[in-house]
C-alpha cells in the first residue's frame, strides 16, 4: 500500500526564479510532518501545491494513491490552515466554521451539530455568535482550526499556525493542536520557520533549504545526526570547526583540528584519511572543568557568560583565536559555577558527542 | 514658535472662506424678497413657495434623479467588476491596456467625453437607426461611461487592501470561484461598492458638459435648466433651488459621518471586549 501522501520529483519555477526544486517526500496517515525551513526555502510553496493554488512545475502529488494534478482547491480533500488566519470578517464565528459544510450533503440540523462539535472541541461555544474581531488572536487560530476540520479532511495543512501569537500563549497552543490532532487523527502537514516548535510538534521534519529537502527524519535524527552543514547550523545552536581526517580505524576516527592545535578522536564516519571534514558542536555537550579530564580535552578562556537560571551559556576562546559556546547545567543551588570570567578552563566532549559532516 | 499656527490658522481661515462665502450668500440671498438678485429687500421664503409650484423644475429633477439612479447604478454593476478583474486577474491577454481604458476618462477633459459621445449617438443613429433621439437613454449611457471609472478606483483601492487569503480559504474549503465572489469577496467590499455608487449618483445629479453634448429636445436635466436660466440672469428663485441642493447634500454627508463614527465606536468598543477576553 502507497504511503498516504506522495510527493514525487516536484518543482516548482516562477519566470527564472526555481522556488521548489525537485522534492520528493512521502508522509504517512496520522502523523504530523513540518516542512521547516527560513523565508523563501519554497517550504510556502509546496504547501500551496499541496492545497492546490500554484500547479507543479514538474512531477506529481498523489493523495492516497490519486493524482491530484488539475484538480482545483475546491475538490481536494485538504484543508488549509492559513498563517492569516483567513478568517470571513462578515460572517460570526459560528457561521465561519458551517461555511465549508454547506457543500456537504447534510441537513440543517446534522451541519449545526457539526458546528457545535466543532466549537466545542476548539472550546469557542460561549463565542460562538461573535465575529472575528471581537474575539482576541488565539481564539481566532482556533476558529481558523475549527473551520479548517469542520469538513473532516484528509489532509489539514497549516501554514506557520502559531506564528501570529505571543509566545506564552505559542506554548499552550501548540500542545492544544497535538491533543487534538491525536484526537481526531487527521494527517497534519506543517509548515515553519520556528525550529522549535517543528521539534516539539512534529513527528517527522523536512529541512529546506534553496527549494531543496535537505534532510527527512525525526526530531531526534536532524539534532543528533545532521547530514550537512546548513541543517546542522538551522537546527539549534553549534559551533563548527575545519577538520581533516588523519587516520581511520574501526569505531573510531582520528581528526586534527586546526583551531584547537591537536587531534581529537570521534565516532568512526565514512570518510578516509585526508578528507576535508567539518566538525561540528553542541554546546550543551561540552563539559567544562578546571583540570584537564581524560580524552578528547582542548584548553580556553571564558571571554563571556550568561546566567539563565537553570543553566549557563559560555563563550571560550581558544589558544588559536577560535570561540566556542558551551552550556553547563546549574545542577547545585547557591554554589559558584563551574568557571568564571578569565578563567582558564578545559572544555571536554565525548567521542560519540561530535558531528562529523563532509565539507 | 507661536508665528507658524497664527500663520497656518489665517490660511485655513482663507481657504475655508473661499470655499464658504459664496454658498453662504447665495443661502441669504434665497431668502430675498426683492426681485433682483443682488440687492436685498428683506426677509421672505416667497421663492422656495414659486419653486415648488414650478412644473419645469419639478420634472428636471425627476429626470436627473432617474437618470442619476440608473446611471449609478449600472456604472456600480459595471465598475466593480472591472475592478475586480484588474486587481484578482493578473495575468490576462491585454491587460495593461484593458486598465489604461479604464481609467483614461479620469484624466479625459470632459468636452471631449461629450463630444465624442455625441459623434458616436449620431454615427449609430445612421448605421442602425438607434438612437433615434436624444434624451434620458443616451444621457444615461454618456454617465455610465464616465461615471464607471471613480467606481473601479475605488473597488479597486479597497481590494487591494483586502487580505487575497479568505478568497483562498472559501476556496479551500469548497467554493468554486463565482461563488467566493458572491460569498466572500462582494460582502467583503460592500463598503466600497456603496460609496462608488454614492459617488456615481453625485456625479451625474451636476454634470452640466456631458450632459448638454448628449441631450435632446425636451430632456433638461436640473443642471441644465439651472445654467439655462442663469444665462437669463441670476434670479432669486435659483438661489433657493441651490439652497435646497446644498441642504440635501449637506444633510448626507452629515448622516454619512455619524453612521461611520457609530460604526467606529462600535469597532473600538467590540476590540476592547476581545482584549478583556484574552486576558
Amino acid at each position: 500500500m502507497a504511503e498516504f501522501l506522495q510527493i514525487e520529483g516536484v518543482s516548482k519555477s516562477f519566470g527564472p526564479f526555481q522556488a521548489v526544486r525537485n522534492v520528493s517526500l512521502s508522509v504517512a496517515k496520522g502523523e504530523i510532518f513540518s516542512l521547516l525551513g527560513g523565508s523563501g526555502c519554497g517550504k510556502t510553496t509546496l504547501l500551496r501545491m499541496l492545497a492546490g493554488f500554484e500547479e507543479p512545475s514538474a512531477g506529481r502529488i498523489l493523495i492516497e494513491g490519486r493524482d491530484m494534478a488539475g484538480v482545483p482547491p475546491w475538490a481536494r480533500p485538504v484543508h488549509m490552515m492559513f498563517q492569516s488566519y483567513a478568517l470571513f470578517p462578515h460572517m460570526t464565528v459560528e457561521a465561519n466554521i458551517g461555511y465549508g459544510l454547506k457543500h456537504e450533503p447534510l441537513s440543517v440540523a446534522q451541519r449545526k451539530d457539526r458546528v457545535r462539535e466543532m466549537l466545542d472541541l476548539v472550546q469557542l461555544t460561549p463565542m460562538a455568535t461573535r465575529k472575528p474581531h471581537q474575539i482576541s488572536g488565539g481564539q481566532r487560530q482556533r476558529v481558523a482550526l475549527a473551520r479548517a476540520l469542520a469538513r473532516q479532511p484528509k489532509l489539514l495543512l497549516l501554514d506557520e499556525p502559531l506564528a501570529a501569537l505571543d509566545k506564552k500563549l505559542r506554548e499552550h497552543t501548540q500542545f492544544e493542536l497535538m491533543e487534538i490532532q491525536e484526537r481526531i487523527g487527521v494527517t497534519f502537514v506543517v509548515v515553519t520557520h520556528d525550529q522549535e516548535e517543528a521539534m516539539t510538534l512534529s513527528d517527522r521534519i523536512a529541512v529546506m533549504d534553496k527549494g531543496q529537502v535537505q534532510q527527512v527524519g525525526s526530531p531526534t535524527e536532524i539534532y543528533e545526526y545532521p547530514v550537512n552543514r546548513f541543517v546542522a547550523s538551522f537546527i539549534g545552536a553549534i559551533t563548527s570547526f575545519e577538520a581533516e581526517v588523519t587516520a581511520r580505524a574501526p569505531g573510531t576516527l582520528t581528526l586534527h583540528v586546526p583551531a584547537f592545535g591537536q587531534e581529537v578522536t570521534t565516532r568512526e564516519a565514512d570518510f578516509a584519511p585526508g578528507a576535508k571534514v567539518t566538525l561540528a558542536l553542541r554546546p550543551e555537550k561540552l563539559v567544562i572543568s578546571k583540570t584537564r579530564p581524560p580524552g578528547n580535552a582542548v584548553q580556553g578562556v571564558v571571554k563571556d557568560l550568561a546566567y539563565f537560571g537553570k543553566d549557563s551559556l559560555y563563550r571560550i576562546t581558544l589558544a588559536s583565536g577560535a570561540l566556542v559556546q558551551a552550556h553547563a547545567v546549574n545542577q547545585a543551588r547557591g554554589v559558584a559555577m563551574v568557571a568564571d570570567w578569565d578563567d582558564q578552563v578545559w572544555l571536554s566532549f565525548d567521542p560519540s558527542a561530535a558531528i562529523v559532516l563532509g565539507g | 514658535m507661536n508665528r507658524r499656527p497664527t500663520f497656518l490658522i489665517t490660511m485655513l481661515g482663507f481657504g475655508f472662506a473661499f470655499f464658504y462665502v459664496p454658498i453662504l450668500s447665495m443661502v441669504v440671498y434665497s431668502f430675498n424678497a426683492s426681485r433682483l438678485a443682488t440687492v436685498w429687500g428683506g426677509f421672505s421664503t416667497k421663492w422656495y413657495v414659486s419653486l415648488f409650484s414650478n412644473k419645469q423644475v419639478i420634472e428636471a429633477l425627476t429626470l436627473s434623479l432617474k437618470i442619476a439612479l440608473v446611471s449609478a447604478t449600472l456604472a456600480t454593476i459595471l465598475g466593480t467588476l472591472a475592478g475586480i478583474a484588474l486587481v484578482r486577474f493578473t495575468k490576462f491577454r491585454g491587460r495593461t491596456l484593458f486598465s489604461g481604458l479604464v481609467t483614461a476618462p479620469l484624466i479625459m477633459p470632459e468636452v471631449i467625453t461629450g463630444v465624442s459621445s455625441l459623434i458616436f449617438f449620431l454615427l449609430l443613429a445612421n448605421w442602425i437607426g438607434w438612437p433615434a433621439q436624444r434624451g434620458f437613454t443616451t444621457i444615461t449611457l454618456a454617465h455610465i461611461t464616465f461615471s464607471m471609472v471613480f467606481v473601479t478606483t475605488i473597488v479597486q483601492a479597497r481590494l487591494l487592501q483586502s487580505d487575497r487569503a479568505i478568497e483562498e480559504a472559501a476556496m479551500d474549503l469548497g467554493s468554486r470561484p463565482w461563488q467566493v465572489l458572491w460569498d466572500i469577496t462582494l460582502p467583503v467590499i460592500s463598503p466600497a461598492i456603496l460609496s462608488g455608487w454614492l459617488l456615481a449618483f453625485t456625479i451625474s445629479l451636476d454634470d452640466v458638459v456631458i450632459t448638454s453634448f448628449t441631450t435632446g429636445p425636451g430632456s433638461t436635466t436640473l443642471p441644465l435648466l439651472i445654467w439655462s436660466k442663469v444665462k437669463l440672469g441670476v434670479t432669486p428663485d435659483i438661489n433657493a433651488l441651490a439652497t435646497l441642493m446644498v441642504l440635501v447634500v449637506g444633510l448626507g454627508v452629515v448622516i454619512a459621518g455619524i453612521a461611520m463614527n457609530r460604526a467606529e465606536a462600535r469597532r473600538m468598543a467590540d476590540e476592547r471586549l476581545a482584549y478583556r477576553a484574552q486576558g
